[in-house]
């Protein structure tokens, strides 16, 4: 899932819960999983080779 | 007074057990209203069990190293008979069955529990201010945080309140709170010590290991706890020719000045004592906090998520936030961050392939003070929690064993941390390394030990 799909369902999942206090740590943790999407730790399935995931920092 | 000392004076009939602990519970008396270091005071129990470890003693029953010493238990550990809050109104009417093995080996040992200490609400966070019970406070400065997880841990040795105590550690919760209260905190490495029976914040992280005032003392308690109470200390490893490896990139780039100061004067009487003192590089280093962050959040939301949903009032807002965070973790992410995991458990296996230990400070700023949320290091001011995790969840993640020293004080008398990191499974190893520096970590005219009571 693109990080910003992730970030519009987790604060409106948030919001739906009664916890709307949430969102400004969804959205820390949306760069946090940038910057972990970012590593060249990622493989990349049509190459098998570790390269930096599909959405940069 | 040192276990160590305690240990000859009682063998030499100086003193008794029942005395040391009496003087411990005094303290507790006199200081806990002051920094709520306890949750607990198991004074009758302690009472009882320092009688009985001299009587054994004087019928020639000796248990070894903490035969009769009082020892102070984070609430995260059960102990048979008492409740194990985990410093949250979650646990309300928890009593535990039985000891965790850990404790159950120092009960072995013939050690005595002066009482249960404050902590982060579960261990989820490192500056004890979210506490059903209040936050710890620091005896070097009240109106500062002791560090945290296990922060009242911490302040109970700094104060004289125990000989030594026991902590948990996910992201730095033992180190952190040693440097934050000038005293020496041990995590050993992964799976050492027995973390069945302690409430976990990380199964993937988690650890346990010792807090006290010298190193000898920190291996004594860690032997202990691995059912090895006979163990003497190892030897100190010769400091001329020891390799040691500073990993300056991200680790040293945010540090208070003063901090900084006290850890480039410990790497100079090394290097003049004959030390080998070299820089490194760590190439991940900047992925370190995602990669800790992911695993840690959905780790907690899976223990928490029955009673996020069933009673989430009862945790203290802070922390119930954090947790619901975890529960928005995609498992995609979690296995990212576990790939990242193995690259840099390689990164740092690579640079203790070439050394003895790494070098670094513990913590890159002293003990803040309570309710600041923000930190100002250098230009930049940072949020609080990522400057106390920074230079120790690493090694949580990678699991090799990291010892924190006292290496002086600030200008304004706050003491600051020298961390070492050994090879995985190498625990006592490092513990040679440690017993080497712990001379050169503070110049001659500097007071040894953070404790200020008793």
């Amino acid at each position: 899932m693109k990080i910003d799909a992730w970030l519009q369902n987790a604060v409106a999942d948030a919001e739906r819960r009664g916890v709307p206090e949430l969102k400004p740590l969804l959205e820390t943790l949306a760069k946090t999983i940038a910057t972990l999407r970012a590593g060249d730790f990622n493989v990349n399935a049509s190459t098998d080779r570790r390269v930096p995931g599909p959405e940069p920092r | 007074m040192t276990i160590e000392e305690f240990g000859r004076r009682l063998r030499a009939r100086e003193i008794t057990s029942a005395q040391v602990t009496e003087q411990c519970l005094q303290r507790i008396e006199a200081d806990n209203a002051r920094l709520n270091a306890f949750i607990l005071v198991m004074a009758d129990e302690a009472r009882q069990q320092a009688r009985e470890a001299d009587r054994q003693l004087a019928a020639g029953h000796d248990l070894g190293s903490l035969h009769g010493v009082p020892i102070s238990v984070k609430d995260l550990f059960d102990i048979r008979g008492t409740p194990t809050t985990a410093a949250s109104r979650v646990r309300d009417g928890h009593v535990a069955e039985r000891d965790a093995p850990a404790i159950a080996h120092l009960r072995q040992a013939g050690a005595v529990f002066v009482g249960k200490t404050n902590l982060h609400e579960f261990a989820f966070g490192t500056t004890n201010e979210d506490s059903a019970f209040g936050p710890a406070r620091n005896p070097h400065d009240a109106s500062r945080s002791p560090g945290g997880s296990s922060g009242g841990s911490a302040a109970s040795v700094a104060a004289g309140m125990a000989l030594a105590t026991l902590g948990t550690c996910t992201g730095g919760s033992i180190r952190i709170p040693a440097a934050a209260c000038g005293i020496v905190g041990l995590k050993p490495s992964y799976g050492e010590v027995s973390t069945e029976g302690i409430v976990p914040l990380s199964r993937t992280f988690d650890h346990a290991g010792p807090l006290a005032q010298t190193v000898t003392d920190a291996s004594l308690v860690y032997h202990a706890l691995l059912g090895d109470a006979v163990a003497t200390p190892p030897a100190p490893m010769p400091v001329r020719g020891m390799r040691l490896a500073v990993p300056r990139r991200y680790f040293c780039d945010l540090l208070d000045n003063d901090v900084r100061a006290r850890f480039e004067e410990a790497l100079s009487r090394l290097r003049d004592a004959g030390a080998h003192v070299a820089d490194i590089d760590l190439r991940h280093a900047a992925d370190i906090a995602a990669i800790y962050l992911i695993i840690v959040l959905a780790d907690a939301a899976e223990y928490h998520a029955a009673t996020l949903e069933t009673m989430p009032e009862r945790y203290t807002a802070p922390v119930r936030l954090r947790l619901e965070m975890g529960r928005y973790v995609l498992a995609e992410d979690y296995v990212r961050a576990l790939a990242g995991r193995e690259v840099l458990r390689r990164e740092v296996d690579a640079a203790l392939a070439q050394h003895d230990a790494l070098v670094l400070p513990t913590l890159p700023i002293p003990a803040p003070p309570i309710g600041a949320t923000t930190v100002k290091v250098g230009a930049t001011s940072e949020p609080m929690r990522n400057v106390m995790l920074r230079l120790t969840q690493l090694f949580n993640v990678t699991g090799h064993p990291a010892i924190s020293m006292p290496v002086g004080l600030t200008s304004s008398g706050l003491p600051c941390g020298l961390q070492l990191v050994g090879g995985r499974g190498q625990t006592d190893v490092l513990v040679r390394v440690a017993l080497a520096c712990e001379p050169y970590a503070i110049s001659g005219s500097s007071p040894r030990s953070g404790r200020l009571g008793g």
